[in-house]
């Protein structure tokens, strides 16, 4: 945890550090919890009972705290994509996106080199998978970089183009001959599933995920070029000034972000889904993007974030089941979540 | 003497930001009909005082009386009703609007149905009156900083201030426009205006003020009337005992023939935005000499800046650098090449603020410090060059290890300054380098440019204090709407051929066809 917190300040004391963000973070889902407690009473339900019945059943046994882990994966990977490029200011709503184009270019190895060694071909696969991504995601770096066109914008757009792109190859060239007409490909072989951990169905992905989390918080608190990213986030005209090459840096933390959504896609594809479907993703990247705003970009805080979130998106299955409440109920909750995050952002100073 | 009671009493003024103690039990009084100047060195609590004055801060102690009445300063808005109005450094108006809409923007009497007319109308009489010309159905964008200051003042008064805080006043003003500003002064005075500016020059200080409070480290060095005040004294309470010393003259050590290291050949540039651009500039910089820029800000000083910098590029002309073709060089490669910058507003345009002291240092050449590739920086290294940096400037911040935002503007400079000529330059491009500069701070800066020419760098130096450009340039040229309109060695009244007098270069600023000698 003090390693991953020292994205904001290297210099400032460790406990001091994590007790703002921590405490800022508890109060935002407070009040979330409680809006939608309001709704809950609305539909006649009794709020305090579906919250029981969200955390008992994720976090009140091994089964659901594993449940937990998995949807954790994906969505720590899409809120570093929207967190690495926000420390210049980028705002990239296309972790969906990446992590789609990302899966797809994963599938490609995993259905054209199926003969290799497990151990090589999942390496590519991840290789695939973040180049994937990234250079999806670079396109709108590249768009913005030359002043074009904004990036919020095209990595808006992009997700209906990858998603779409997906579908095209399901349902034409990639389809599985033998899937009943399901628009899918092949199952992967086994060499092309990610390995799980304990017996679980938690996998790599998530060692994947939080190195990725300490990896990106060394690189921007310890490096010439974190220096130089927090330099252009905290004053770009200074820092064009002192020769830091700006569109070069937009074009980076783009394919960076982009990258790390693709993996998420990979280690979806390879380790929960097993084949290239185009409900791959429940909005991952989407979710993901809220997390990076509710942490504020900390990556301590996207752990914690994601955590909850996951708890959340598993807890939305049991509320359809205990409480005869429709799935998507849970959908509120997560508006409910981004309207006080977001209600935060504006009434900062 | 039997003075009247004051009409603004401060007592026991107290206030601290974390680390530092910016006014410590200060005692002010301002009377009506008093021009009233707040002097110090950077740092010693100046702005804080203002800032309390006008409902910025709230201080952790100490009272505030107006006519004899307690008041509580929370906010501007208060301040504001009780009177009391602020032009700040960095002008807040909306470029877009005409002085009219700027001006009504702040009315505290503004119906819903804005007169724009009736308005203008009292804009008018106000502005007669006091001898503040501004054009009224001008948009504010095309306005000079001294008409813009002039409108800021217009508005307090329409806004019925009787106490007008100025905060550096004179910082971005030609000295014509000073002379004018104070001669505003002298008529705000005679109809029982308090004025309270912040200044750093003690001749400006001394040519208009009837009181000068000094500050140092956030206590009242002394009161001062007028009358009792000369500059030594000044310069003593400010810093104590040092002496002060000679500013160094300087003498050319340019050798004539020796190869320019940036050498411009028929350098244009669009006017972009509300700059004029540059046409057809030809100008070479040798080792060992300060090229003086005179020119009223905004007559193509930041193109030229930005283009010898890499910023910006030369739309038709060519610029070389120690010989090489360097039209097309980015900023990094021109200063990995030995140019460096120091911009007029290190806060903004060389400074990042959430980062420390030692973090900004690092970013002047993020790869000298570099190790492992870049994946470690060397903060040893980093904090040695800083200390021996500050050092040479005769300064020191607390810690260096605080973010820079916690710095006073003044300290700002001073490390952005520290860091960009530790460097070793080849070339230095400085932007009103000694603005918001102490005196004690000016001069060392001073000190420090001259024996970086004399280590064999070449200086550009954009200033419109003439007095500055005088002292310090080998050689002036004069920029006006983006043309060099003449050039020359600046020399005393009526000199030779070649040579340039101040105030030859005056009427030159100002566009003025006259020239002194025929």
């Amino acid at each position: 945890m003090a390693d991953a917190s020292l994205l904001r300040d290297s210099r400032l004391d460790a406990l001091g550090r994590l007790a703002a963000p921590l405490g800022r973070f508890a109060a935002l889902l407070t009040i979330a919890l409680a809006l939608f407690a309001a709704v809950l009473v609305l539909f006649g339900r009794n709020p305090l009972r579906a919250y029981a019945d969200i955390f008992s059943s994720t976090l009140g046994s091994a089964y659901g705290v594993s449940e937990t882990l998995v949807k954790m994966t994906p969505l720590i990977l899409t809120a570093l994509a929207a967190a690495v490029p926000s420390r210049i200011w980028l705002i990239n709503v296309g972790g969906e996106g990446q992590l789609f184009v990302g899966a797809l270019c994963a599938t490609w190895a995993a259905i054209h080199l199926d003969g290799l060694p497990s151990f090589l071909l999942l390496t590519i696969m991840a290789a695939l998978g973040f180049l994937g991504g990234g250079l999806w995601a670079a396109i709108a770096g590249g768009l913005r970089a030359g002043g074009w066109v904004s990036e919020t914008i095209s990595t808006l757009l992009m997700n209906y183009v990858a998603i779409l792109l997906v579908n095209f190859l399901v349902f034409g060239p990639w389809k599985d001959p033998d899937g009943v007409n399901y628009p899918q490909t092949v199952e992967f072989a086994a060499g092309a599933i990610l390995p799980m951990l304990g017996g679980t169905r938690v996998h790599l992905g998530l060692v994947f995920a939080l190195v990725a989390t300490i990896v990106c918080a060394f690189l921007l608190a310890r490096t010439r070029w974190g220096l130089e990213v927090r330099a252009i986030g905290g004053n770009a005209e200074a820092a064009r000034r002192n020769g830091i090459p700006i569109e070069r840096y937009v074009l980076v933390t783009m394919l960076i972000g982009g990258g790390l959504a693709g993996l998420a896609g990979m280690a979806e594809v390879s380790a929960i889904q097993g084949r290239l479907r185009p409900s791959l993703s429940p909005g991952y990247g989407y979710s993901g993007f809220l997390i990076s705003w509710m942490a504020g970009g900390h990556p301590a805080g996207i752990v914690a974030a994601a955590f909850v979130l996951a708890v959340i998106t598993a807890g939305g299955d049991i509320l359809q089941m205990t409480q005869a409440l429709p799935g998507s109920v849970v959908n509120i909750l997560m508006a409910v979540v981004l309207f006080v995050v977001l209600a935060r952002q504006a009434g900062r100073p | 003497m039997n003075t009247p009671p004051p009409l603004l009493t401060l007592r026991g003024i107290t206030k601290s930001f974390p680390g530092v103690l910016a006014n410590d039990r200060v005692d002010l009084d301002v009377h009506r009909g008093e021009v009233h100047a707040i002097v110090g060195e950077n740092g010693a609590g100046k702005s804080t005082l203002m800032k309390i004055l006008y409902g910025f801060h709230r201080p952790d102690a100490g009272e505030i009386e107006l006519d004899g009445r307690p008041i509580r300063l929370d906010t501007p808005h208060a301040a504001r009703r009780c009177g009391i109005g602020m032009v700040f450094q960095e002008l807040v108006q909306v470029p877009a609007l005409t002085v009219v809409e700027n001006i009504a923007l702040f009315l505290p009497d503004l119906p819903v149905v804005v007169d724009g007319a009736a308005i203008a109308t009292r804009i008018r009489e106000t502005a007669e009156r006091y001898g503040l010309a501004v054009p009224p159905a001008a948009p504010l964008w095309q306005l000079s900083v001294g008409e813009q200051q002039r409108v800021e003042i217009v508005k307090l008064l329409l806004a019925d201030a009787r106490i007008l805080i100025l905060d550096e006043p004179t910082r971005s003003l030609a000295p014509h426009e000073v002379d004018g500003l104070f001669r505003i002064f002298a008529n705000l005075r005679r109809d029982g205006y308090a004025i309270v500016f912040i200044a750093h020059k003690l001749r400006e200080v001394l040519a208009c003020a009837d009181r000068v409070t000094v500050l140092r480290r956030g206590v009242v060095a002394g009161s001062l009337r007028r009358d009792e005040a000369t500059a030594a004294m000044l310069v003593s309470l400010m810093f104590g005992a040092l002496v002060a010393e000679p500013v160094p003259r300087a003498t050319t050590t340019a050798r004539p023939g020796t190869a320019p290291i940036l050498q411009l050949e028929r350098v244009s540039v669009p006017p972009l935005g509300h700059g004029p651009g540059l046409a057809e500039i030809d100008l070479a910089i040798r080792p060992h000499e300060i090229l003086g820029v005179a020119g009223v800000a905004g007559n193509g000083q930041r193109e030229l800046g930005d283009v010898i910098l890499g910023l910006e590029p030369c739309r038709r002309g060519t610029k070389f650098l120690g010989g090489e073709d360097a039209t097309r060089w980015p900023v990094a490669k021109m200063r990995a090449h030995g140019v460096v910058f120091i911009p007029e507003d290190a806060r903004r345009l060389a400074a990042v603020g959430g980062l420390t002291v030692l973090e900004n240092l690092a970013l002047g050449d993020t790869r000298r410090y570099a190790r492992a590739g870049g994946f470690a920086i060397d903060w040893d290294a980093a904090r040695a060059d800083l200390d021996r940096a500050l050092e040479r400037l005769g300064v020191s911040i607390a810690s260096p290890d605080r973010p820079i935002d916690a710095l006073s503007g003044g300290n700002v400079q001073r490390v952005i300054l520290a860091r960009e000529l530790a460097r070793d330059p080849r070339l230095i491009v400085a932007f009103y380098p000694m603005r918001g500069l102490d005196v004690r701070s000016a001069m060392a800066a001073r000190a420090l440019l001259l024996r970086a020419r004399d280590a064999g760098a070449g200086v550009l130096l954009i200033s419109e204090d003439l007095d500055e450009l005088f002292a310090l340039s080998d050689r002036l040229i004069v920029l006006f709407r983006g043309r060099i309109v003449g050039s020359g060695v600046p020399a005393p009244p009526g000199g030779r051929p070649g040579e340039l007098a101040l105030d030859e270069v005056g009427y030159l600023m100002t566009g003025a066809e006259r020239r002194a000698r025929g």
